[in-house]
């Protein structure tokens, strides 16, 4: 019953703070270029705005355009439902591992890629063709990440690597540090940040998320934007509840431990912006040919850290 | 605990040297080549001072200072100077497919574990590990040598593959000192040699892309 309400509360809290989080990463990033920037509610703001328009659907679109932002917002949320943010024990998180989150964020993009293709046009095209180009890429590189901590931790389900990672048998080891700047690289790419893509552009020579989903408007535009916020914090939270999960509430250490978790999870959340915020102010947006050397990186990287985990598995 | 966090921090640093073998592999500007080398030399020079720590061989602390000085410091600046003089610190040199080299190189780290672990199982954890590492830092090396055209890169990753044999050597109990100084004067002697043909291969060629030489040595028609 506990384990229900934890599940509810924390697919409340993902849903409510994913809008705050965008919004305050634009907002860094305005201050660090020496701009006031929008006020840190904007994405709601946008979000309202966007529902109470009207769809304006182009003529060749067929009910797959229609139905695919629905499916987007619905997978990403369900992946984010079973990535323990302030607290493990969550109801769902028995159902599914880490693999099935990537398939989720895969099917997701998926159907995506197939709606930037169903219009038609061609700026449609060459989003989604760039798109499956980068996550052909990054999904290697996201599982090798996923085997490596998998072996160290004996489970693939987030919660009990989490829990793992908490304990005293995890040690100083060189594979977790290479899995994490895969991760980040990673989720670098897959959030179209700034070194592969640019989320605040309409330049037609380097957008790729942007170029898929321009048909959009009204309701569905909303639901792509928030699914994509969502999948931001998504990838943070992963990252925060495998590498720094200090403070997540184990299941039955009463109310006082969540709200404890729900705090450290916000002061994770505004440190990572901070940290996204810097890094993409300080770096320029590489060509999208040289996405695949940077995606190859982090591939080697996720090998290298399993192959050097057989040889500290000698412990 | 201080058993298993000693094996931790050498198998960190040992990992960290492959890592660093690869980044060497990464590299296409030449600046950033040489201080990734130097990085490299640091990497070794952490590593056998931890040996040095953990075995109680205050020798070793020599080998990690020679290290230091010698091949993070005085190479490293010789090399910048001799790319500088070459002109060639601001070329980008031409890596013939860095995703091929990339997959060759775990292939050679994966074959290096997978030869090194069971024929060294009677031995030391500690040394296993360094073994298994310092093999893969070798074949890198090598790989380095014979994936790059351009003469000055072909030195990195012979520098690279003498790291590789200090942290074997202090994987395995120690090496005398005499030998890991005469090693270390050798690289020296080495370092000199190869600035000199640099400069001749230059004078004679104008370039320092090995490429032109194969065809003075006899073997094509």
């Amino acid at each position: 019953m506990l384990d229900l309400f934890v599940q509810f509360c924390q697919m409340t809290v993902v849903l409510a703070a994913a809008p705050l989080l965008a919004g305050y990463v634009r907002k860094l990033k305005a201050l660090l270029v020496g701009r006031r920037g929008p006020p840190l509610l904007q994405p709601y703001r946008d979000l309202a705005r966007l529902l109470r328009k009207e769809v304006v659907l182009a003529e060749s679109a067929s009910w797959l355009f229609r139905a695919a932002p629905y499916i987007v917002f619905a997978a990403t949320w369900v992946a984010a439902a079973l990535v323990p943010t302030f607290a493990t024990g969550l109801a769902f998180s028995y159902a599914a591992d880490m693999i099935a989150i990537v398939a989720l964020l895969g099917s997701a993009r998926f159907m995506l890629a197939l709606a930037g293709l169903d219009v038609g046009t061609s700026f449609g095209g060459i989003g989604s063709s760039r798109e499956m180009m980068i996550a052909s890429l990054a999904e290697p590189a996201m599982l090798m990440v996923v085997f490596t901590l998998s072996l160290l931790a004996g489970s693939t389900q987030l919660s009990y690597i989490a829990a793992f990672m908490q304990g005293p048998a995890v040690g100083l080891r060189v594979s977790l540090g290479m899995a994490l700047v895969a991760l980040v690289m990673v989720a670098i790419a897959e959030n179209a940040r700034i070194p592969v893509d640019n989320p605040a552009t309409h330049l037609e020579l380097t957008m790729v998320h942007e170029a898929m989903i321009l048909e959009y408007s009204g309701r569905h535009l909303a639901l792509i934007e928030l699914a994509s916020f969502v999948k931001l914090l998504l990838y943070i939270s992963v990252i925060g509840c495998v590498f720094a999960p200090w403070g997540i509430a184990v299941a039955g250490q009463g109310f006082a431990a969540y709200l404890a978790g729900l705090v450290v999870y916000a002061g994770k959340l505004a440190a990572a912006g901070l940290l996204l915020a810097v890094f993409e102010t300080a770096m320029a947006k590489m060509r999208v040919f040289r996405v695949s050397d940077f995606l190859g990186a982090a591939f080697m990287l996720g090998v290298l850290a399993t192959l050097l985990l057989f040889v500290s598995r000698l412990a | 605990m201080t058993g298993s966090l000693a094996f931790d921090v050498a198998h960190l640093l040992a990992g960290a040297l492959v890592l660093v073998s690869m980044m060497l592999l990464y590299q296409d500007r030449m600046t950033s080549l040489i201080n990734i080398f130097a990085l490299h030399a640091l990497v070794v020079s952490f590593s056998v001072a931890w040996q040095a720590h953990i075995q109680q061989a205050p020798h070793l602390y020599i080998t990690a200072a020679i290290a230091l000085v010698i091949k993070a410091t005085v190479i490293p600046v010789v090399l910048h100077r001799i790319v500088v003089r070459l002109q060639i610190h601001r070329t980008i040199e031409p890596v013939v497919g860095v995703g091929l080299t990339m997959l060759a190189a775990i292939g050679l780290v994966a074959l290096a574990i997978m030869v090194m672990l069971p024929i060294t199982a009677q031995a030391a954890l500690v040394a296993r590990e360094d073994l298994a590492f310092a093999l893969s830092v070798i074949l890198l090396g090598l790989l380095m040598m014979i994936s790059r055209r351009n003469a000055v890169s072909q030195v990195v990753g012979f520098m690279s593959i003498e790291n590789g044999l200090i942290l074997a050597a202090t994987g395995a109990k120690g090496m005398p000192l005499v030998v890991e100084i005469s090693v270390a004067f050798s690289i020296l002697v080495a370092l000199i040699v190869i600035g000199i043909f640099l400069f001749r291969i230059r004078e004679r060629f104008e370039t320092v892309d090995v490429h032109l030489l194969h065809e003075h040595r006899g073997e094509q028609p």
